[in-house]
C-alpha cells in the first residue's frame, strides 16, 4: 500500500462534524456527569452545583462495596455459563454443513436481535407459576404443582446469560471458523479420540479467544438493566440497576453519577483487557 | 461425542427459542391473561395494534427514532471512518477510541450522561433529545463496518482514479463512496434494529413524554400484561428474522459473521 497523505486543512474540516458532535455530545455530557457527582442533593427536589465529596464516600460504604462485589460476581458467573455453553456450541456449528450452520446462525442472529425488554418479560413468564414451564411439568406428571422460579438469583443468572449468548457466540464464531481443521485430523490421525481432541487441541489452541469472550459477556451484562430489575429481588439487582433507579425514581442524580463513573472504570478497566488479549491472538494467527 | 454434540446443539436451539415461543402463544390467546394451558385463538391484540392510538404514537415515535438517529450514526461514522483509513493521522487511534467508546460502556453511562447534559441545557423531554443519544450510542456500529470496508477495499481503485486525473473530491464520490454504500446500509440497519429495541437511554433522556415502544411496554407490563405487548414482540421478532434469512438467502451470510473464506469452501 501507497504512504498514506497528510491531512489538509480541508480533511480536518470533513473531520469537524463527526468529532464535534462526539465531543459535543458524549465528552461534555460525560464531564458534566463527573461534576454532578460533586453536587449536592437537595431532599425532595433535585440537587445544586456544590462541591462536596458525600456521593464518593458513599461508593465506600460497606453496603454499596457489597453491591458492587456482587454485580461483578453475577456478570463474571454469567460469563462463565456462556463460554462453558457458546465454546463448544460455536466450534460445532462451524464443523456443521453450510445449510444447518445457516440456519442456527440465523436463530442466534434472530435471539440477538430481542429486545432485552422482550427477554425479561418472557423469561419473567417462563419462571412464573402462572403459566410458567412449571406447569409443563405438572401437565406430564414430574411435579404436583406448578412453582416460581423467580424472582431469584438463579432467573436473573439465566436471564444475563440469555441477552450475552449470542454475542458471545459472535464473537467466537470468526475465530474458530479460521482453526484449521487439519489440526484436530492430525490429533485424530495420531490415535486421539473426538472427545480428547477437543480438550487437548482445541481448547488450548483457542484460550485467548476464550478470555475474550468471556470478559466481552462481563461487561455486557454489567451494562443490563431490566433482566435483573424483572428476574430479581432488590438483593440481586447490579449496579446498572441502581445507578437508573437513583437516576430516575429516588431523584439521587449525583449519586448515580458517582456510580455511574465508578462502573465506567471499572469497563474499561475490562475493555483494556480484551483489547491486550486481541492483540495478542492477532499476532499469533 | 456426536450425541453430545447433539444434546448440547438441541439444548441451546430450545433455550434461544424458548422465549420467541411465549411471546407467539401469549400474543394469539383469547384470554385476556397470559394462562396454561392457553385458551382460543385471537387476533385482536394484532388489531390492536393499529387502532389503539397510544400503541400508534408509540409505534411512531420508535420508527422516527430509528430512522432518524441511524441516519445521524452513518453521517457521523463515514467521515471519520474515510479520513482516519485515508490519510496519515497522528490521532488516529484515539479519534477512533472516541467513536468506539459510547457503545463499549454499559448504555446506562450515555443514559446518564445525556440526561444531566439535556438538563443543564434545559433543553428537556424532546424527540431530538433522544434521537441524538442514540446516533452518539450507535454510530459505533456504522463506523466499525466502513472502516472494516475501508481496510479490505483495494487501493489501486482510488490511486487508478487519481492517476487518470480526478482530485480528491471526485475519487471519494465516484469511487469510494460507492464502494463504501454497502457496508453504510449495513451500519444503518444495524444501528435501525438497536435503536427500535434500545430501551435505558430511550428511558432516562425523554421516557415521560416521548414514550418508545420499548418504554411503553415496561411501563404496559409493570401495571400488568396486556397481550398486545406480545403482539408488538412477535412483529419485531418476525422483521427481524426475515431480515437475516433474505440476507442468507441473497447474501453470504457467514461471510458476513467473519468466517474464514478458505474454511467456508472445504466446508461444502
Amino acid at each position: 500500500m501507497s504512504e498514506r497523505e497528510k491531512p489538509s486543512a480541508r480533511t480536518n474540516g470533513v473531520l469537524a462534524f463527526p468529532v464535534g458532535m462526539l465531543v459535543i455530545f458524549f465528552l461534555i455530557p460525560f464531564g458534566i456527569m463527573v461534576a454532578t457527582s460533586f453536587y449536592h442533593r437537595i431532599e425532595g427536589a433535585f440537587y445544586e452545583p456544590a462541591f462536596e465529596l458525600d456521593n464518593w464516600q458513599r461508593l465506600f460504604q460497606p453496603v454499596f462495596l457489597e453491591r458492587a462485589l456482587f454485580s461483578i460476581g453475577i456478570c463474571l458467573l454469567a460469563g462463565l455459563v456462556c463460554i462453558t455453553i457458546a465454546f463448544p456450541f460455536t466450534y460445532f456449528l462451524t464443523r456443521m454443513r453450510r445449510r444447518p450452520q445457516v440456519v442456527l446462525l440465523i436463530v442466534v442472529l434472530s435471539a440477538l436481535s430481542l429486545s432485552e425488554v422482550i427477554v425479561a418479560f418472557s423469561w419473567y413468564i417462563l419462571l412464573g407459576r402462572a403459566s410458567g414451564v412449571s406447569n409443563i411439568l405438572v401437565w406430564l406428571g414430574v411435579m404436583n404443582e406448578a412453582a416460581a422460579y423467580q424472582p431469584s438469583f438463579a432467573a436473573v443468572l439465566l436471564g444475563l446469560s440469555y441477552i450475552a449468548f449470542p454475542y458471545c457466540v459472535l464473537t467466537l464464531y470468526p475465530q474458530l471458523t479460521r482453526l484449521d481443521p487439519e489440526i484436530t485430523e492430525a490429533a485424530q490421525t495420531l490415535g486421539a479420540s473426538p472427545w480428547r481432541t477437543f480438550w487437548t487441541v482445541v481448547v488450548p489452541i483457542a484460550r485467548p479467544i476464550i478470555v475474550a469472550g468471556f470478559l466481552l459477556v462481563f461487561v455486557f451484562t454489567l451494562g443490563s438493566y431490566l433482566i435483573a430489575d424483572f428476574l430479581g429481588r432488590p438483593e440481586h439487582w447490579t449496579l446498572s440497576v441502581f445507578i437508573a433507579n437513583q437516576a430516575s425514581a429516588n431523584a439521587n442524580v449525583p449519586f448515580a453519577a458517582a456510580m455511574a463513573i465508578f462502573l465506567t472504570a471499572l469497563s474499561l478497566v475490562v475493555v483494556a483487557v480484551v483489547g491486550l488479549i486481541e492483540s495478542r491472538t492477532r499476532r499469533l494467527t | 461425542m456426536r450425541l453430545w454434540r447433539w444434546t448440547l446443539t438441541a439444548f441451546v436451539v430450545v433455550f434461544l427459542l424458548a422465549p420467541l415461543l411465549v411471546v407467539a402463544v401469549g400474543s394469539v390467546n383469547q384470554n385476556r391473561y397470559l394462562n396454561f394451558p392457553p385458551e382460543g385463538f385471537s387476533l385482536e391484540w394484532y388489531g390492536q395494534l393499529f387502532t389503539d392510538s397510544g400503541w400508534q404514537t408509540s409505534i411512531r415515535y420508535s420508527l422516527t427514532i430509528a430512522a432518524a438517529s441511524a441516519a445521524l450514526a452513518v453521517l457521523i461514522a463515514t467521515p471519520l471512518a474515510y479520513v482516519l483509513r485515508t490519510y496519515r493521522i497522528r490521532l488516529a487511534p484515539l479519534l477512533y477510541t472516541l467513536g468506539i467508546l459510547p457503545f463499549m460502556l454499559p448504555p446506562i453511562i450515555s443514559a446518564l450522561g445525556m440526561q444531566v447534559f439535556w438538563l443543564s441545557t434545559g433543553h428537556v423531554g424532546r424527540i431530538e433529545n433522544v434521537i441524538i443519544a442514540h446516533a452518539i450510542f450507535f454510530s459505533t456500529l456504522p463506523l466499525v463496518t466502513i472502516s472494516l470496508t475501508m481496510e479490505t477495499m483495494d487501493q489501486a481503485l482510488p490511486e487508478a482514479a487519481q492517476t487518470l486525473g480526478a482530485d480528491r473530491r471526485t475519487t471519494f464520490r465516484t469511487v469510494t463512496l460507492p464502494l463504501l454504500i454497502p457496508s453504510m446500509i449495513t451500519g444503518y440497519a444495524a444501528a435501525f434494529v438497536l435503536s427500535l429495541n434500545e430501551y435505558i437511554i430511550s428511558f432516562l433522556v425523554a421516557g415521560f413524554t416521548v414514550e418508545t415502544l420499548p418504554v411503553k411496554i415496561v411501563n404496559g407490563l409493570r401495571y400488568g400484561f396486556t397481550p398486545t405487548i406480545a403482539a408488538v414482540a412477535v412483529v419485531f421478532i418476525l422483521i427481524a428474522a426475515t431480515t437475516f434469512t433474505l440476507f442468507a438467502i441473497f447474501g453470504n451470510l457467514m461471510k458476513f459473521l467473519g468466517a474464514d473464506p478458505a474454511i467456508l469452501e472445504k466446508n461444502n
